[in-house]
C-alpha cells in the first residue's frame, strides 16, 4: 500500500519534471496527461474511486483533448 | 522499436491499474456502520465507538440531539454522495452554476458557424472501432450517475464520460456535427429541473434541497430519497453543458 503510493507519486514526478523540460509543446502534453494518469492510480490507492473516477474523465481525457485542440489550432494559424 | 516500447508503457499501466485496483474493498464487502460521519458528528475520532453507537449505545452527544431525525447518511450506499446531494447540496448547485457560466465563456468566445477539420481523413481503426464502443462509453456513462448512490462516481463524472463519447465522435468523424440545440435545451431544463427539486424541499421540509422522498432500503436503485434523481438531473446537465464544449472547440469562424 505504502509502496504503491511511493511508486506512483515518484513516477508523477518524473512525469512533471519531463512536461517541464520537454522540447516539443507536444511531448509536454502528452506528458501531463502521464501525470493524470498515474495520479488516477494514486487516488485508487488512497481508496478514492469517486475522484479516481472524475480525474480519469477530465484529467486524463478532456484537458488533454482541449489541449490538443488549441495546439492543433495554433499550429493551423502560424501557418496561414 | 519504437512501437514495442509504447506497447509495454501501456502494458506497464493495464497492469498497474490492476494491482491499485485490488487495493479497494470489494463491493458490499465495506462495513456500512463504520462510517466518518460519526465521529464528524461527535466531534470526536479517538474516544467513540462507531459500531456500538450505531447498535443504540450512545455517547454523549447524541444522535437525535444533533440532527433531531434519522441519519440522512444511512441509506446511501457510497458516502461522498450523501455528503455532496445531502449535506452539501447547496454547494453543488453553485458548482453546476459555475460550469454553465464557463460554457457560457467558452460558447462566447469560441462560438463559429462552420466546423473545424483536422485535414486528415480519420483512421481506419478509430472510425470502425467508435462505432463499437460508443453506445459502451454512453451506457457507462449513464450508468456511473444512475448509480451515484450505490457505486463510485456520481453527476460529474458520469456527464464527463458522455462527453468524452461525443468528443470521440468528433475526432472520428470529419463532418459530425452536433445538435447544439438539443444540448443546450437539454441544459437548460435540467439546471432548473434541480432548482425545483430545491424548492420542493423548501416547500415540504422546510428547508433549500431538503431530502424528501422516503430512503428506501441500502443498495437498491429507489433508494436514498432524492438523491438519484439529483444525480441523474447532474449528470444530464453536465453531459449536454461539456458535450457542448467539445463541440465548441471544434468550431471556426468562416475565413
Amino acid at each position: 500500500m505504502s509502496a504503491l503510493i511511493w511508486i506512483a507519486g515518484g513516477m508523477m514526478v518524473v512525469a512533471a519534471v519531463f512536461a517541464v523540460e520537454a522540447k516539443r509543446i507536444l511531448d509536454s502534453v502528452i506528458a501531463m496527461s502521464a501525470l493524470s494518469l498515474i495520479s488516477v492510480f494514486l487516488f485508487i490507492a488512497m481508496r478514492a474511486p469517486d475522484v479516481a473516477i472524475t480525474e480519469a474523465a477530465v484529467g486524463a481525457g478532456l484537458v488533454t483533448a482541449v489541449l490538443l485542440v488549441t495546439l492543433f489550432r495554433m499550429k493551423g494559424g502560424g501557418d496561414e | 522499436m519504437r512501437r514495442l516500447y509504447a506497447i509495454l508503457v501501456a502494458a506497464g499501466l493495464i497492469y498497474m491499474l490492476f494491482v491499485f485496483l485490488g487495493t479497494l474493498p470489494l463491493y458490499g464487502k465495506v462495513d456500512l456502520s463504520n462510517r466518518v460521519s460519526a465521529h464528524f458528528l461527535a466531534k470526536d475520532v479517538n474516544s467513540v465507538d462507531v459500531k456500538k453507537w450505531v447498535e443504540g449505545d450512545k455517547q454523549v452527544p447524541s444522535r437525535e440531539k444533533i440532527y433531531g431525525r434519522k441519519g440522512f447518511e444511512d441509506e446511501s450506499a457510497n458516502v461522498v454522495t450523501s455528503i455532496v446531494v445531502n449535506y452539501r447540496s447547496f454547494d453543488t448547485l453553485g458548482e453546476v452554476t459555475v460550469l454553465f457560466a464557463s460554457a457560457v465563456g467558452i460558447g462566447l468566445v469560441l462560438g463559429g458557424m462552420k466546423r473545424m477539420g483536422y485535414g486528415r481523413k480519420p483512421n481506419f481503426i478509430l472510425r470502425v472501432s467508435t462505432g463499437i464502443l460508443l453506445p459502451l462509453i454512453i451506457m457507462f456513462g449513464i450508468y456511473i450517475f444512475v448509480h451515484g448512490h450505490l457505486t463510485p462516481g456520481g453527476g460529474f463524472p458520469g456527464g464527463t464520460v458522455i462527453a468524452a463519447a461525443v468528443l470521440l465522435l468528433y475526432l472520428s468523424n470529419e463532418e459530425f456535427v452536433a445538435n447544439m440545440k438539443t444540448s443546450k435545451s437539454l441544459e437548460g431544463s435540467m439546471g432548473s429541473l434541480y432548482v425545483i427539486f430545491g424548492l420542493a424541499g423548501l416547500a415540504t421540509g422546510g428547508a433549500f434541497l431538503f431530502n424528501f422522498l422516503p430512503n428506501g432500503v441500502v443498495g437498491s436503485l429507489f433508494s436514498a430519497g432524492v438523491v438519484p434523481l439529483v444525480y441523474m438531473t447532474i449528470g444530464l446537465k453536465v453531459g449536454s453543458e461539456l458535450s457542448g464544449v467539445v463541440a465548441e472547440i471544434h468550431e471556426e469562424r468562416e475565413g
